[in-house]
C-alpha cells in the first residue's frame, strides 16, 4: 500500500503509461530478432548495400512490405509495381490510423506524426487493447503508452538488421521461428474477442482472407478485413435490437 | 536484381514516404473532429478484422514447410487462441503457443 503510494507520488501519469507501455511492447522483442535478422541477410543476398537496407528498415519499418518489395526487387519486376505490390500490403495501415481517432485524434499534431510513423501491427494492436480496456486513461497517457510500446521494439528491428546484413546469418529454420510470428499476433488479438461480433467478425476474416488467398499483395487481406468490419458492426447492432 | 543504386533509393524513398502517409492518414487529417456513429462502429473491429485474416495463411499452409500443412503448428495456433481467450492475457497466450508448439515439435522428432 504505502509502496504504491509512494510510487503514484514520483510518477507521473504520462511515465507510468509509458513505462507499463514498455513492459507490454518488450516480448516482441523476441520477433523482431529472428525477422529483422533475416531482413538483413536476404536484402544483402539481393545485392542491397548496408546503407540501403538499413535506409530500408529505418524509412519504412514494416516487415511485411520490406519482404514483398525485396522478393519484387529480385524478380526484377518494374519500379511501380514493386511500390504498388509493397504500399498495398501496408494499406491495413490505414485502418489502423482510422481506428486510433478516437483515442488520439486530439493529440498534438506532432505527437500523431510520431505514432504515424511507429504504427505498425505489434504497437497498434497492443496500444488499441489497452484503450479499449482503460477509457478512463487521458489522451497524453495513451501517447505515452504507444511511445513505451514501440520503444522495445524499434532498437531492435533496426539493430538486429544491422547484424543480419554484417554476420550475413539468418537464425536456423530448426528453431522454427517462422511460427513466432503468428503466434504472437493470435496471442495479440485472441484477448480481443470479447463477444459475438467479435467471434462473427474474426470469422469472416478467416475466411474471406483464405479464398482470396490468391489475389496480388495484400489486396485479399483488405477486403477480408472490410468484410470483417462490416459483419462486426452489423451484428452488434442486430445484438442491441434484440436486448431491447 | 539490375536496378541502380539510385533507383533502389528511389524505391525506398517513396516506400517510406508512402508508407508513413497510409499511416498518418486518417490520423493526421482527422484529428480530434466527430465521426459518424456507424464508423465508429466498423473501427471498433479492426484488430479482429485485420489479424486473424493475416495469420489464417500461414497457419494453414506455413511458409517453413513450403505450404504444406503442418499439424504441429495447427495445434499450436488452436492453443495459442484458447489460452489468449481463456486468460485474457497476450504473454500467457504467447507462451502457451510457444511451448506447444516446442513439445510437439520434440515429440513429432522422437516419433
Amino acid at each position: 500500500m504505502t509502496t504504491s503510494t509512494a510510487k503514484t507520488r514520483v510518477k507521473t501519469p504520462a511515465k507510468s503509461a509509458y513505462w507499463a507501455g514498455v513492459r507490454d511492447g518488450a516480448p516482441f522483442i523476441l520477433m523482431a530478432i529472428p525477422f529483422a535478422t533475416l531482413f538483413g541477410v536476404i536484402a544483402t543476398d539481393a545485392g542491397l548495400t548496408l546503407a540501403q537496407a538499413m535506409g530500408f528498415t529505418v524509412l519504412v519499418i514494416a516487415g511485411a512490405a520490406q519482404f514483398a518489395a525485396l522478393q519484387l526487387m529480385v524478380e526484377n519486376a518494374s519500379i511501380a509495381f514493386v511500390l504498388l505490390a509493397a504500399l498495398a500490403v501496408n494499406l491495413r495501415m490505414a485502418m489502423y490510423s482510422a481506428s486510433l481517432v478516437p483515442y488520439l485524434g486530439a493529440a498534438p499534431l506532432w505527437q500523431r506524426a510520431c505514432i504515424a510513423y511507429l504504427n505498425f501491427d505489434q504497437t497498434y494492436i497492443t496500444s488499441i487493447a489497452r484503450y479499449e480496456a482503460r477509457p478512463e486513461m487521458t489522451v497524453s497517457d495513451r501517447v505515452a503508452y504507444f511511445l513505451g510500446v514501440a520503444t522495445p521494439i524499434t532498437p531492435f528491428w533496426f539493430g538486429m538488421t544491422l547484424v543480419g546484413v554484417v554476420a550475413g546469418q539468418a537464425i536456423p529454420d530448426a528453431w522454427a521461428l517462422d511460427f513466432i510470428m503468428p503466434i504472437m499476433f493470435l496471442a495479440m488479438v485472441a484477448p480481443m474477442v470479447k463477444s459475438l461480433a467479435h467471434v462473427a467478425a474474426a470469422a469472416m476474416s478467416v475466411s474471406v482472407a483464405l479464398a482470396l488467398v490468391n489475389m496480388p499483395a495484400g489486396t485479399g487481406l483488405l477486403i477480408a478485413a472490410g468484410a470483417a468490419m462490416l459483419t462486426g458492426a452489423l451484428v452488434e447492432m442486430w445484438m442491441e435490437r434484440r436486448a431491447q | 536484381m539490375t536496378y541502380s543504386a539510385a533507383e533502389i533509393w528511389l524505391i525506398i524513398a517513396i516506400m517510406g514516404i508512402g508508407t508513413f502517409l497510409i499511416r498518418f492518414s486518417f490520423l493526421g487529417l482527422i484529428g480530434d473532429r466527430a465521426m459518424p456513429a456507424f464508423v465508429l462502429r466498423l473501427l471498433r473491429y479492426t484488430p479482429v478484422a485485420v489479424l486473424p485474416g493475416m495469420v489464417a495463411p500461414l497457419v494453414l499452409w506455413p511458409a517453413a514447410t513450403d505450404g504444406v500443412f503442418d499439424p504441429v503448428r495447427m495445434a499450436a495456433a488452436v492453443a495459442t487462441v484458447l489460452i489468449g481467450i481463456w486468460t485474457r492475457n497476450v504473454l500467457w497466450a504467447i507462451l502457451g503457443g510457444a511451448a506447444t508448439l516446442y513439445a510437439l515439435m520434440g515429440l513429432s522428432a522422437l516419433l
